[in-house]
C-alpha cells in the first residue's frame, strides 16, 4: 500500500513545469501571497508588542510631584518617587558646590559642567535621578572619593553634582524634567511654566 | 527514529488498529526499549535521564505553587509567606521548587562538561548539541524569571539588574526594556509579566526537550571511547540495562536533592530575599544564584557597560561554535593527552570565575576575573583549534567492546544487540 508521502510525490510529478506567460502568473501570486502574509504577521504581532509597553494608567501616574525643600537640611539628600523612579533631591553645602564647580571637564567621563547639572540662581539644589546608570542599582549618598555617591553593586562612584567619576558606569546621573515654582518649592515632572512631560 | 529495526509488532487488534494509525508504541519502543546503547557508558551519561526528570518535578512543583501564588507587587511577597506558613506542605513544595532549580542546573552543568570532555558536540552530533545550548538559555531565561517572583530584595534588583544589560543592547534595547518593564521602572507590571513567562518557558524547554531526544534517536549516543558502534556487540538494549541505571542514578540524585530540601532549605537563596522589595534601596551585596555567577563575574571583568553584556552573553553563545572550533578528529578526551589538561584547566576556571563572581568587584577580585575571563575564551578560540591540530592522540581501541574486554578478548554471546542496530547513523558526517 502506498504511503501518502508517495502519494504526494506522484501529485507533484503529474503537474508539467510551467514555462512561459503561466510561469510568470504563478510568480506573481507567490509574491503577491508572501507579501500578504508578511504584512499580515506584522499587523497581528503588534498589538501584542504594543500591550506590553506602560499602559495609560501607568503614564498617567507621572502627573508632576510638588516636593517641599524647607526640610531638607544642609548636606542632606531625600529620596521621592516619580513615575515609579527613584529620584534624589540634594541640598549641597557651599563646599560641595565649590568642590563641584572647580572640577576640569577633562578630568569627567561624562564631561558637563556643574552649571549644566543645577538650574540657574538654585546651585545648592541638585535633582538627579537615583538609580546607577550602569545597571540601576540605587548608589549611597555620602560616600566615594568625590562627596558624591558610590555605587554598592559594581563599584561606580559619582560626584556631588552626579556625574560619574569611575565605571563601570557610562553616563551622569540624569536629570529629571522639574521646575522652581518657588524659592523653595519644585515641580518634578514640569519642565517650565506648568508644561507637563507625557 | 530511522536507521534501526522497530522490534515492536502489535499483537491485540485493538494494537494493530491503532499501531496502523499512529505508530505511537512503536516510536516509544524503539526509542527506549529497543535502542542500541554503547556498552561502555559511565555514570556520566545517567543525567539527560536526571534532567528529564527534574524538568517534570520543576513543572509539577510550580504549577502546584501557582494555584497558591498571587503575581501583584504588593501580594507577592505575602503570597510566598502564606504559602511557607499556611498552607498544606506549602514549605516543601516552594523548598522543592528553589531548590529543584539549583538541582536542575547541578546536573545540567555536569551533563555540559560531561559533553566538552568527551567530545559528544562533534560530528555527527552538532544539531543534538546546539539544542541542548538553547534548552540551557531557556533554563537560565526560566530560573532568572521564576527569581524574581518571591518579590523580595534580591528579586527586585536582580531584575532590575538584568533589565538594564539588556538595555545596553544598541538601538533596540532601550525599546525592550521598557516593553519589559511595562513601566518606567521594575514593578507591577513587570512581576505579572514575569509570571507568565515563567509558567511558559518550561513547556518550551519541554518542546526543545523532544527534539533534543529525537535528534540523539537518529545519531545514537556517544560513549566514554568516541568511536561509533561498529558491531552489535557493542551495544545493549536501552530496556533493561539504560533504564535501570538511569533509575538507579536518579535515585541517587533525588537523596541528593532530598539533603537540601530538608536539612539545608535555605543555604542556596539569599537572606535578602526575606525582606520585601524596596525600590529606595539596593542590598549592599548583590550578587545572583550560584548558577549565574561565572557570567557575573564576566560581566564585571569588563569596566565598560557595553563590553561587559557583550562577552557575557559571548560566554554562553561560544558554546555553540564548539563543533566547529574543535580541530581534533579524535573525540574523547581519554586519548586527547594535552587537550585533556587543557579540559581540567577550563573547569577549574570556570569554578574560580564561580568564586569571582561572588565577591565584590575591586582590586585583585576584578584583574583576577579579567584573567579568567581571558582564558575562558582562550579555550575555546585558540585552545580547541590549535591543540586538535598538533596534538598526537593515543591509540583508539578497535571497538567499543574492545575497551570493555581488553584487546582480541572475545565476549560470550548473550547481552549483545542485533547487528547493524543504529551502527550506521553514528559514523555518518
Ligand atoms: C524549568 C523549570 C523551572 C525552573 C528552573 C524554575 C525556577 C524557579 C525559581 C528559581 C524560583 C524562585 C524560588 C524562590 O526563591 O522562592 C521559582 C519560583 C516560582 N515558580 Fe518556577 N521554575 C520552573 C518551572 C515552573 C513552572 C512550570 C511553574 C508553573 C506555574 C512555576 C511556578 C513558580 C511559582 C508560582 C514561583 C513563585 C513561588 C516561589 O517563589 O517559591 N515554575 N521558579
Ligand atoms: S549598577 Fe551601579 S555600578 Fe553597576
Amino acid at each position: 500500500m502506498p504511503g501518502a508521502s508517495d502519494l504526494a510525490n506522484n501529485v507533484a510529478d503529474s503537474v508539467p513545469a510551467q514555462t512561459g506567460p503561466e510561469g510568470t502568473k504563478r510568480d506573481f501570486l507567490f509574491i503577491a501571497t508572501g507579501a500578504a502574509l508578511a504584512v499580515g504577521t506584522a499587523a497581528l504581532a503588534w498589538p501584542f508588542v504594543a500591550s506590553m509597553a506602560p499602559d495609560a494608567e501607568t503614564v498617567a501616574a507621572g502627573a508632576p510631584l510638588e516636593v517641599d525643600l524647607t526640610p531638607i537640611q544642609e548636606g542632606q539628600i531625600i529620596t521621592v518617587f516619580w513615575r515609579g523612579k527613584l529620584i534624589f533631591v540634594r541640598n549641597r553645602t557651599d563646599k560641595e558646590v565649590k568642590d563641584s564647580e572647580a572640577v576640569q571637564l577633562s578630568d569627567l567621563i561624562d564631561p558637563a559642567p556643574d552649571s549644566a547639572r543645577v538650574k540657574e540662581g538654585h546651585a545648592k539644589w541638585l535633582v538627579v535621578y537615583g538609580n546607577c546608570t550602569h545597571l540601576g542599582c540605587v548608589p549611597i549618598g555620602h560616600s566615594g572619593q568625590y562627596d558624591g555617591w558610590s555605587c554598592p553593586c559594581h563599584g561606580s562612584v559619582f560626584d556631588s553634582a552626579g556625574r560619574v567619576r569611575r565605571g563601570p558606569a557610562p553616563t551622569n546621573l540624569p536629570i529629571p524634567p522639574y521646575a522652581f515654582t518657588s524659592d523653595t518649592k519644585i515641580r518634578i515632572g514640569d519642565e517650565g511654566a506648568g508644561k507637563a512631560v507625557a | 527514529m530511522s536507521g534501526h529495526a522497530n522490534t515492536y509488532v502489535p499483537k491485540s487488534r485493538l494494537a494493530k488498529w491503532f499501531e496502523s494509525r499512529l505508530p505511537l508504541v512503536g516510536l516509544m519502543h524503539s526509542s527506549f526499549v529497543s535502542f542500541p546503547v554503547p556498552r561502555n557508558l559511565n555514570y556520566f551519561w545517567t543525567f539527560g535521564a536526571i534532567l528529564i526528570m527534574m524538568l517534570g518535578l520543576q513543572i509539577v512543583t510550580g504549577v502546584w505553587l501557582a494555584m497558591h501564588y498571587d503575581p501583584s507587587a504588593d501580594k507577592a511577597f505575602n503570597s510566598v509567606e502564606h504559602i511557607m506558613r499556611d498552607v498544606n506542605y506549602g514549605w516543601l513544595l516552594r523548598y522543592a521548587h528553589a531548590n529543584g532549580a539549583s538541582m536542575f542546573f547541578v546536573a545540567v552543568y555536569i551533563h555540559i562538561f560531561r559533553n566538552l570532555y568527551y567530545g559528544s558536540y562533534k560530528a555527527p552530533r552538532e544539531v543534538l548539541y546546539i539544542l541542548g545550548v538553547i534548552i540551557y538559555l531557556l533554563m537560565m531565561a526560566t530560573a532568572f524569571l521564576g527569581y524574581t517572583l518571591p518579590w523580595g530584595q534580591m528579586s527586585y534588583w536582580g531584575a532590575t539588574v538584568i533589565t538594564n544589560i539588556l538595555a545596553a543592547i544598541p538601538v533596540v534595547g532601550d525599546t525592550i526594556q521598557s516593553l519589559l518593564w511595562g513601566g518606567y521602572s521594575v514593578g507591577s507590571p513587570t512581576l505579572n509579566r514575569f509570571f507568565s513567562l515563567h509558567y511558559l518557558l518550561p513547556f518550551m524547554i519541554a518542546g526543545v526537550v523532544v527534539l533534543h531526544v529525537w535528534a540523539l534517536h537518529v545519531v545514537g549516543q556517544n560513549n566514554p571511547t568516541g568511536i561509533p558502534i561498529k558491531s552489535g556487540k557493542d551495544a545493549v538494549a536501552f530496556t533493561p540495562y539504560a533504564t535501570v541505571k538511569d533509575v538507579f542514578a536518579a535515585v541517587v540524585f533525588m537523596l541528593f536533592f532530598a539533603y537540601w530540601i530538608f536539612y539545608q532549605p535555605g543555604y542556596l537563596g539569599h537572606a535578602d530575599n526575606y525582606i520585601p522589595a524596596n525600590p529606595a534601596v539596593t542590598p549592599a551585596h548583590i550578587v545572583p544564584e550560584w548558577y549565574f555567577l561565572p557570567f557575573y563575574a564576566i560581566l564585571r571583568a569588563v569596566p565598560d557597560k557595553l563590553g561587559g553584556v557583550i562577552l557575557m552573553f559571548g560566554a554562553v553563545l561560544i558554546l555553540a561554535f564548539a563543533p566547529w572550533l574543535d580541530t581534533s578528529r579524535v573525540r574523547s578526551s581519554n586519548y586527547r593527552p594535552i587537550y585533556r589538561q587543557f579540559f581540567w584547566l577550563f573547569v577549574i576556571v570556570c569554578v574560580v570565575l564561580g568564586w569571582l563572581g561572588a565577591k565584590p568587584p575591586e582590586g585583585g577580585y576584578v584583574i583576577a576575573s579579567q584573567i579568567c575571563t581571558f582564558y575562558y575564551f582562550a579555550h575555546f578560540l585558540i585552545v580547541m583549534p590549535l591543540v586538535g591540530l598538533f596534538e598526537t592522540p593515543t591509540a583508539l581501541p578497535g571497538s567499543i567492546l574492545e575497551s570493555v574486554t581488553g584487546p582480541g578478548k572475545q565476549i560470550e554471546s548473550g547481552s549483545g544487540m542485533p547487528v547493524g542496530a543504529a551502527a550506521a547513523p553514528s559514523s555518518k558526517g
